[in-house]
């Protein structure tokens, strides 16, 4: 398979012509945004969470193919994900697609790995991982919230 | 095409060493000329030359290589001098470029005029560069930016620009070619129309300067800024070019070395113009180089540039027009050898990747111009632009990949 192929798997195309879990949802407990100023590429991430785990996760944006994707995989892969988990994810995510080698045993990426190809396209590591940063903002916000309270 | 215009890029590619080589395997199509240029080979030796024998410092040694120096960074001066057809060049002002350009006029010539409620006239067109150091000054002095809107083709609404020309207008800044959509402003008539209201114009012609003549004499504009790096020179170097009593009156932009006559810790005298203007050691080895490539494109002569981008641009539109899907973004009647596009639902940096590992690099992105994306619903579009060099075949196998974007991608 050609690099080109590796990167715009049919999984990807998939997702990115058709995203899961995009809308916005009134009633999360955290929203986040997500930009990136270069390419203009934008999103907002949604999460509802219950006893510490993702209950509901949506998003809104716009972006490209690897982006749109990155964000509707997300969605499917961490929904009853404990917030722990969900950053264990991120960090195995990181590596895959920046070619990183793991430090240990982490969790199993499943649906994930067809980002692999990434790895190959440093100029498009970013795409592929602004949901993930904003996602993280949401949960810290999260947090935030919890321990003002 | 003609074979006339045709043998221009082919007599010079052989100048530029960049366009040889390979990347991902295929010959590189370089077409993100309105991002920057490749350089000549006289550019890159002008500069290793300076390096490796005339490098001093300027105006300042009384030795040999400094004497050398000093007479290199002021003949490029003349060079820009001429290529603007400018009449002193004292009117000539090394900046980094046109970004720099603007933000000293806005600061030196623009903000010491303007009083709460003033207004400053551009265009919807616009470059941020042309857009943030407006939006500075006016928020400082409380006064207003005004845009004059542009048609649905990207041709500026020429009734609307008068109509905008208000009593209140201090300055008018505008492009002389639009970076995102390729319109070509009908500047002198502008000019003209600000003019007969006492108000004084910059343009900004870093999408221009590259592509066809410029007069500053004949435009009668009061600024005129372009990029070195747009003009097949170095990057770090730019011109503004400005009316000697405009820049008489000017306070210095910067202070340091060069910009003055004498200082003691009561008073400074400043220095003459240009030199007010460039305090600190220039960017000597950058104005050789641009100088240089001044040279290369007056030799090539810039009317027989802007006739072989114009048979590029015409082959180029009508070629694009017929792929399916396409959407051209900027049909003016008056164009620059510049193609916005859209290809369907297909993002432009999806498209911009498989088009890089043809050998083809195109800019997908917002072009620096988020408010012309925004005027056309769009977040981005993919970018070819073209430059002295580009060919009618290279024209041929953006449109062959595009075939392989919806391939992988459609």
């Amino acid at each position: 398979m050609s690099e080109l192929k590796e990167l715009y798997q049919q999984v990807i195309l998939d997702h990115s012509r058709s995203p899961r879990n995009c809308r916005v949802m009134e009633d999360a407990d955290a929203v986040a945004e997500g930009h990136n100023p270069l390419c203009g590429d934008q999103v907002t991430v949604y999460v509802k969470l219950e006893n510490d785990r993702v209950q509901d996760i949506s998003f809104k944006g716009n972006g490209c193919a690897i982006s749109t994707a990155s964000a509707s995989l997300l969605t499917e892969v961490l929904r009853g994900k404990s917030r722990q988990e969900a950053e264990q994810i991120f960090r195995s995510f990181h590596e895959l697609v920046t070619g990183g080698r793991p430090e240990g045993p982490g969790p199993e990426l499943g649906k994930l790995q067809v980002f692999s190809g990434v790895s190959e396209f440093p100029v498009r590591v970013k795409c592929a991982t602004l949901v993930w940063h904003t996602l993280k903002a949401a949960l810290e916000r999260v947090r935030e919230k919890v321990s003002t309270e | 095409m003609s074979t006339a215009t045709e043998s221009l890029a082919e007599r010079v590619r052989k100048d530029f060493p960049a366009l040889a080589q390979a990347v991902h395997g295929k010959p590189l199509v370089y077409l993100d000329n309105a991002a920057t240029t490749q350089k000549p080979r006289v550019v890159i030796e002008a500069i290793t030359s300076f390096y490796e024998r005339d490098c001093a410092n300027v105006h300042r040694g009384v030795h040999l290589l400094s004497e050398r120096a000093t007479g290199r960074y002021e003949e490029a001066r003349r060079k820009a001098q001429r290529f603007l057809r400018a009449s002193d060049s004292r009117e000539i002002v090394f900046v980094r470029g046109a970004t720099e350009g603007i933000n000293l006029v806005a600061h030196s010539f623009v903000k010491p005029r303007l009083r709460p409620g003033d207004e400053i006239l551009i265009t919807a067109m616009e470059h941020h560069s042309n857009i943030v150091p407006w939006q500075m000054v006016a928020e400082e002095k409380q006064a207003r930016l005004r845009v004059a809107p542009i048609t649905g083709d990207g041709e500026l609404i020429l009734e609307e620009f008068e109509r905008l020309l208000g009593p209140r207008t201090r300055f008018v800044s505008v492009s002389h070619v639009s970076n995102a959509l390729g319109t070509v402003n009908p500047v002198a008539q502008l000019v003209a129309l600000a003019h007969a209201r006492g108000i004084p114009v910059l343009i900004d012609g870093a999408q221009a300067a590259p592509h066809a003549p410029v007069d500053v004499g004949a435009l009668d504009c009061d600024f005129y800024v372009f990029s070195g790096h747009k003009t097949y020179g170095p990057t770090g170097i730019g011109i503004l070019y400005g009316k000697a009593a405009h820049l008489e009156a000017m306070p210095p932009y910067q202070g340091g070395g060069d910009m003055i006559r004498s200082v003691t810790f009561e008073k400074t005298l400043y220095n003459s113009i240009p030199y007010k203007f460039e305090a600190g050691t220039p960017h000597i080895a950058g104005a050789i180089g641009l100088g240089a490539a001044l040279d290369y494109l007056q030799q090539l002569g810039m009317e027989h540039i802007a006739a072989h981008e114009r048979e590029l641009l015409q082959y180029a539109t009508s070629a694009l027009s017929q792929v399916p899907g396409v959407r051209l973004i900027g049909t003016a009647r008056h164009k620059a050898a510049v193609l916005s596009f859209t290809m369907g639902d297909i993002h432009p940096h999806d498209a911009a990747t498989v088009l890089d590992h043809e050998g083809i690099a195109v800019r997908a992105g917002h072009h620096c111009a988020q408010p012309v994306m925004e005027r056309y619903g769009l977040s981005a579009t993919l970018r070819a632009s073209f430059g002295l060099y580009n060919t009618a075949e290279e024209v041929d196998v953006l449109i062959r990949a595009l075939g392989r974007v919806r391939e992988i991608l459609g």
